[in-house]
């Protein structure tokens, strides 16, 4: 009896592993790709979990509002027309920045106006999260007032075709902008943070608020700081996202969860635990469309996320409050 | 209150910003073809306040919030202020007393009781008969559920609906109305769902309850929302089971053949009040038994201070799982109610929304207060379904999701314990007006605003 189960199971896997072999390339470029992106959302619940303790159930609106921004944008400059090289690389960057201050803009907004009050009356934490809830709720379903409830497909501001092949898999145009962005932002927020004086008031607050501030640290002015920066790439990831999915007032909910599971799997308050947990999140997503039915995607990343929390709750590269966040 | 005593440009510049929210708001929607629409319509189109002051919406929101600044301002500078205070301090005393005497408080619910009975009978728009079952008081019994586990426990749960669609999905099983197999050869009444619905949902609780509910409140939060979100994803894509998008319309109604007693539940709503306000009663009266008995006071330990009721003998687990349990049972009694009355369900229902709607509910009424929940529950749903009901210019039923999110916001920032506190809550209250310290009642608490 055990046995047939075994060979069973057995059988099951090495059949999927016989079509994942031929998929096998073009699933871990798609997986990086979107891996990159929940690399880039998961950075703002690591930090505003690193200064606040505190999961920022509003940051899928951030991440929304930036799709929603560079969508209008695009468009506008866009239009029917076709732009040349330089005019898409304009684009892109406008793309990307016009994403990024529009989430900056939503999350310091959220902070001033469902964070900051509570934390002036030391609430407790539940206040925090319901307060939470009601931001993302409230953002969530004034986007879906303004803007309507269909999926917009972005008008590519580039010829999106395949650059080269890495193994048998193409990799497109969209692919790599996604990589540079990411890794330039990822680099870029790992070096301020690290290095700059802003970065050491941030660490400052993360590892001991009360103390920072008897140093002279503003936590208000820090802590606003922290949101922007968070809001500022879960913008653009917006914006990277929308290329590809297009935009809808929806298009936050499942790649913030899965986000904020990659958080955790990295080592929640840790930068680069969250690159990494981004990272592997979207490869294991990937891959695992070989092996379950594609509408069960989800399921297997909510999984990801009950285990971690389950075996090692301080993910792979550890909680590290302060120390490298 | 704190806001009289801000600096000016500060309270001006609040009045400000809450004015352009509220026009936004409550303006014309856009659409994706014209982003700035909505927002430019809001404040140019037209508006009047019952046919008077016909204005453009900018200008009547501004008017407006100019009456209410120049209130505000009045209020701040003038003795109105502190007659107010007084009178508050000379009624206070005695309206506390008249409440909680016990014989005061017998005669309050006999009213409302009486009120709750009588009501179908007064009102009798067809309308209102059917919102009164499947929007007020279903959503009282699942309020008073959520209550038992955000309020007493304080676990936030945001996949609520789960248990709700499980019961429901159960109730559609054991009557034969979905694809699957029924367990029983003929068909059965939806009687026969509630134990069966009741323990079913107790297990989901406690299968997701039991490796959960060691995390922390916040990835508690989290996962459960994550919960809810995977029942609807296997209840649309199992179609085998569960019928897919299209759920079931084949549920049976109630009916009673007891002997010489026989009574059929048919599409008039108005047996299925009674029937559900049984229920809510029965639900009441064992929720406020558990408040004081000895599972209620772990409850408030846990939610309390979990370290502090760990060291004195309270398995947390336990309790937290028993919580799970229990208000999970009256969400899945509210899915067999649900299910027999509409006779049909589909996965569309059970959405966050829903568990959001409910938690708005808990937290408008007080967190913690039965009495809260229940009053709390009825003035926001018979609000929304007036609006629903008779819309006022411009008002499209979406839009209540937004007042609702900008309503937990509002009742964290200003009342966090709800409209109708519990006594324990108004005590902490007390505490801290007359200058007891905060940390004694929340635990200690850092700048982070970290229960410690």
């Amino acid at each position: 009896m055990k046995g047939a189960v075994v060979s069973g199971f057995f059988s099951y896997f090495t059949s999927h592993f016989a079509t994942l072999g031929h998929e096998f390339w073009p699933l871990l470029v798609g997986g990086l790709a979107t891996g990159f992106i929940y690399s880039m959302v998961a950075i703002g619940y690591t930090m505003v979990y690193g200064v606040l303790r505190l999961i920022n159930f509003a940051h899928s609106e951030v991440f929304m509002s930036g799709g929603f921004a560079s969508f209008f944008l695009t468009k506008w400059l866009v239009g029917s027309g076709n732009p040349s090289a330089w005019q898409s690389v304009l684009y892109v960057v406008l793309g990307v920045l016009v994403g990024g201050l529009a989430g900056a803009a939503i999350a310091a907004l959220v902070e001033r106006t469902a964070y900051r009050p509570l934390r002036r009356r030391k609430a407790p934490k539940l206040a925090y999260l319901i307060s939470a809830i009601g931001a993302s709720y409230f953002l969530f379903n004034l986007a879906a007032k303004e803007f309507g409830r269909i999926n917009f497909a972005m008008s590519p501001p580039f010829v999106n075709h395949a650059l080269f092949q890495f193994a048998n898999a193409p990799v497109e145009m969209l692919d790599v902008i996604t990589l540079v962005v990411g890794l330039l932002m990822l680099f870029g927020l790992d070096r301020l943070v690290s290095k700059s004086k802003l970065g050491r008031s941030i660490r400052a607050v993360a590892q001991d608020a009360e103390t920072a501030s008897l140093m002279g640290v503003n936590i208000d002015r820090t802590i606003a700081v922290t949101f922007l920066l968070g809001g500022f790439l879960g913008g653009a990831a917006g914006y990277l996202f929308g290329l590809k999915f297009g935009v809808v007032y929806t298009m936050g909910f499942t790649p913030a969860l899965k986000a904020f599971t990659a958080a955790v799997l990295g080592g929640i308050g840790n930068l680069r635990g969250a690159l990494i947990g981004g990272l592997l999140l979207g490869v294991v997503e990937s891959l695992s469309v070989a092996f379950v039915n594609g509408a069960y995607i989800d399921v297997v990343s909510f999984g990801v996320l009950v285990l971690v929390l389950l075996v090692r709750p301080t993910g792979i590269l550890g909680e590290s409050l302060g120390r490298a966040a | 209150m704190k806001y009289l005593n801000a600096p000016a440009l500060k309270r001006w510049g609040s009045l400000v910003a809450l004015y352009a929210i509220v026009t936004v708001m409550t303006g014309p929607p856009g659409n994706q073809s014209s982003p700035t629409l909505g927002f430019t319509s809001s404040f140019s189109e037209s508006v009047s306040f019952f046919g008077l002051f016909p204005a453009p919406r900018g200008v009547f929101f501004a008017a407006l919030f100019v009456i209410i600044g120049g209130g505000l301002a009045l209020y701040r500078r003038t003795a109105l202020k502190s007659v107010l205070s007084g009178a508050r301090t000379a009624v206070a005393p005695r309206y506390a007393a008249l409440t909680q005497r016990k014989a005061t408080r017998g005669v309050f619910y006999a009213i409302v009781l009486l009120v709750a009975i009588v009501l179908p009978h007064v009102v009798t728009d067809p309308f209102w008969q059917s919102a009164m079952v499947s929007q007020i008081a279903i959503y009282v019994l699942l309020a008073i559920g959520l209550n038992v586990v955000v309020g007493f426990a304080g676990l936030l749960d945001l996949g609520f609906v789960a248990f709700y669609a499980i019961g429901a999905y159960t109730t559609a099983w054991v009557t034969g109305a979905l694809p699957a197999a029924a367990p029983f050869h003929h068909a059965i009444n939806p009687f026969w769902a509630i134990p069966i619905a009741i323990v079913f949902v107790m297990i989901a609780g406690v299968v997701l309850g039991l490796p959960t509910l060691r995390l922390r409140g916040d990835y508690l939060a989290i996962v459960t929302l994550g919960f809810g979100e995977i029942v609807t994803i296997f209840l649309n894509n199992l179609y085998g089971v569960t019928g897919g998008s299209t759920g079931s319309n084949q549920i049976p109604h109630f009916s009673i053949h007891l002997g010489p007693l026989k009574y059929l539940w048919g599409l008039d709503p108005v047996p299925y009040y009674y029937l559900t306000l049984g229920f809510v009663v029965v639900f009441l009266v064992i929720f406020s038994a558990l408040e004081h008995s000895r599972v209620g006071r772990s409850w408030v330990a846990i939610r309390e201070d979990e370290i502090a009721a760990e060291s004195v003998g309270i398995n947390p687990l336990k309790y937290k799982v028993i919580a799970f349990a229990i208000g999970a049972a009256s969400a899945g009694f509210a899915g067999v109610i649900t299910g027999g009355q509409s006779l049909f369900i589909n996965p569309a229902t059970f959405t966050l929304s829903f568990s959001i709607n409910i938690l708005v509910l808990v937290i408008f009424g007080g967190m913690g207060s039965i009495i809260g929940v229940v009053v709390g529950s009825l003035i926001i749903q018979t609000v929304s379904m007036y609006l629903i009901h008779t819309p006022p210019a411009g008002f499209q039923n979406s839009d209540l999701y937004i007042y609702l999110g900008a309503l937990l916001i509002a009742m964290m920032i200003f009342r966090p314990a709800g409209i109708w506190p519990s006594k324990r809550r108004r005590r902490e209250i007390q505490y801290v007006a007359t200058g007891e310290e905060l940390d004694q009642i929340n635990g200690t608490s850092d700048v982070n605003g970290e229960t410690v």
